[in-house]
């Protein structure tokens, strides 16, 4: 056995946790989950079945942590996981899953899925099993702070940028504001009005917040890839960033994952509890709204309809916060079939979207969000995820829709009085 | 050794083996899942993990809508046949008599007439349940050995039941011995497949709606 193998199963079966050993002891093999995953859905091929994605950490679990398991192995009659077979559960654990939890909904005897390939991860990454994409993205996070190499004075770039247009001052390193602002690189590079959004948002309600020119990024692709002290470090870099500044809160931006990794994964990962407050952009922005800060000039026309970020509702349970804002901003708003706790993935969540080998497969599978879209047939499609928001743009070019892609944050800050 | 001695050995020691094996088993490996423990959540809270997990126990019942639609079958067949299963074996009143002598407790039977359209009813769909599992795409790419196995281990109680209702082939002690014997294997077989799943169910829809509540989902 190879060393990396070794460390590979050695991090399976410290991730083998009750969880886990109910959950796998649970299935019946009855297929469900299949119909749940839009990469079984849209390619009709059952190696996407959502279970089958797990089979080598559930041979660990069954030959290290059950009696049965244990005797056969002793007696030399159970199959050892291989370097190869890793080698063949790499895409169906990192190219095919978007983390986006639907199958955790339906399984009828209850598995978190989901969970279980979070934590696969954890062993395919340390085995050398991760895709090149999400290892040069992990890298450029620890290097540079950010996935897509972004340093501060590019930051600092749009921040001018943005103030140029707003006419607004952007607050950096405020000590003592209320609130600490991430963002993710997406938003920096592609979605700059984003911060210019939130600046209109605040002043109007009067919110007291500042970025942080130590530790600006949301994202956290050590989560992603499934490297937990990767992923530490970079939940510590905000921690450290919160203690300076001395905010109550930090507001996590409109990205699916970076919510989950801060809000959720954050306090596990750097093992102790936040003295500060995480919430979400929307349910900040929900919260101003119930308090009547938010107060508009004019509302939307046109016929909207919103794509739930999986990290953002399933997995993160902020569901109802933006359809009062939109209820809200919006004369016309209507919903997707399934939408909510059981919307369909973009299909380029989980690290999906920064691996360049699933590109072909992720908008193979966006036929789903097509045929979602095709049911409602909105004048413009609104989200909270800016990595949602490049792959809902990317699959629309690519089937021919036209239907622009809005941010929540910004339509609200577009209809202020 | 005549079918009345046979009778004997399978309502006597066979079964007491066979219970022994089924609650050892079972209690192990529920053990073994516990023992594993998991770390404590230290995230804030948003929601209760005890009324998300409780709640999902319990609505995981349910399939959601597009689970319904899509598996239609799946779903429906399930439903039957596991209902079929926990009428014919909880209401037919010779199984409560045998239960009331073993456990002491009692209550009301179904007509047996209706009992056994169960039985029949639950015998065909476990036929078909078996043939979906061989021809679709998915449950035959899943499925392993065991799998089949723990089919063939729940069809048998079910028709072996049916014969000695009907005294059909054998003679009535004979039939006996086989439906008891059936039932057996049964519960041997139980803690080392996937029938466990009875058990460790709860303890699944009860993780997964424990993580999701805490989040303010209902999962």
């Amino acid at each position: 056995m190879s060393a990396s193998l070794e460390r590979g199963i050695h991090a399976f079966k410290e991730q083998i946790d009750a969880p886990v050993a109910a959950f796998f002891s649970s299935c019946v093999r009855c297929g469900l989950c299949a119909e749940a995953c839009l990469f079984f859905t849209e390619t009709g091929d059952p190696v996407y079945t959502p279970i089958h994605k797990l089979e080598p950490l559930r041979r660990v679990w069954q030959q290290e942590y059950t009696f049965w398991g244990r005797t056969a192995k002793a007696l030399g009659l159970s199959r050892p996981v291989t370097d190869a077979e890793l080698n063949k559960w790499e895409p169906l654990v990192y190219d095919s899953c978007t983390l986006c939890g639907r199958c955790s909904m339906v399984c009828p005897v209850g598995n978190d899925i989901t969970y279980m390939i979070r934590k696969m991860r954890e062993g395919m990454a340390v085995a050398g099993h991760a895709p090149e994409g999400l290892v040069s993205a992990t890298r450029r996070a620890v290097t540079t702070g950010s996935p897509m190499g972004v340093k501060y004075p590019a930051l600092q770039a749009q921040i001018r940028n943005v103030e140029q247009e707003t006419g607004l001052s952007i607050p950096v390193d405020v000590t003592g504001a209320d609130y600490l602002l991430l963002l993710s690189s997406m938003e920096i590079m592609n979605f700059p009005e984003f911060i210019g959004a939130i600046a209109k948002i605040f002043r109007k309600a009067g919110v007291s917040w500042t970025l942080s020119s130590q530790s600006f990024e949301a994202t956290n692709s050590g989560i992603q890839i499934g490297v937990s002290d990767i992923a530490a470090e970079l939940v510590q870099r905000i921690v450290d960033a919160a203690a300076k500044l001395q905010v109550k809160s930090i507001i996590s931006p409109e990205c699916g994952h970076a919510y989950t990794a801060i809000r959720w994964e954050g306090p596990n990962l750097v093992g102790k509890p936040f003295d500060f407050k995480v919430v979400h952009i929307l349910e900040l922005l929900d919260e101003l709204r119930a308090q009547g800060r938010i107060k508009l000039g004019s509302k939307e026309t046109q016929k909207l309809t919103y794509h739930d970020p999986c990290q953002i509702a399933r997995r993160g349970g902020v569901v109802k916060q933006p359809r009062n804002l939109l209820d809200m901003v919006a004369e016309n708003f209507v919903e997707m079939p399934e939408a909510g706790t059981m919307n369909w993935c973009c299909g380029a969540g989980g690290g999906v979207g920064t691996n360049e080998r699933a590109a072909e497969l992720r908008l193979k599978v966006f036929r789903r969000k097509q045929s979602q879209l095709n049911a409602v047939k909105p004048d413009a499609l609104v989200s909270a995820c800016s990595n949602c928001r490049i792959h809902l743009e990317e699959g629309l070019e690519e089937y021919g829709m036209e239907i622009p892609v809005l941010s929540l944050t910004e339509t609200i800050a577009a209809h202020l009085e | 050794m005549s079918a009345a001695e046979l009778l004997m050995w399978i309502r006597g020691p066979a079964l007491q083996f066979a219970t022994v094996v089924f609650v050892i088993g079972v209690v192990v490996r529920i053990l073994e899942i516990l023992v594993l423990g998991r770390k404590q959540d230290l995230a804030a809270a948003r929601g209760s993990a005890l009324a998300g997990g409780l709640r999902t126990i319990f609505s995981r019942s349910v399939p959601d809508r597009g689970t319904l639609q899509r598996s239609t079958f799946n779903v429906v067949a399930g439903y039957i046949f596991h209902f079929g299963i926990f009428l014919a074996l909880f209401f037919f009143a010779p199984h409560i008599l045998f239960l009331h002598d073993v456990f002491g407790v009692y209550w009301p039977s179904l007509p047996t007439q209706f009992i056994d359209a169960v039985t029949v009813v639950t015998m065909i769909t476990l036929l078909a349940v078996l043939l979906h599992r061989i021809s679709h795409k998915v449950m035959r790419y899943l499925s392993r050995s065991s799998d089949y196995l723990a089919w063939l281990l729940t069809f048998l109680p079910v028709l072996t039941g049916y014969l000695a209702f009907h005294r059909i082939g054998l003679t009535p002690p004979m039939l006996m011995a086989l439906h008891i014997a059936s039932v057996e294997l049964l519960m041997v077989a139980f803690p080392f497949t996937k029938l466990m799943h009875a058990f460790t169910l709860v303890m699944a829809r009860y993780y997964n709606g424990a993580m999701a509540g805490r989040k303010g989902v209902n999962a």
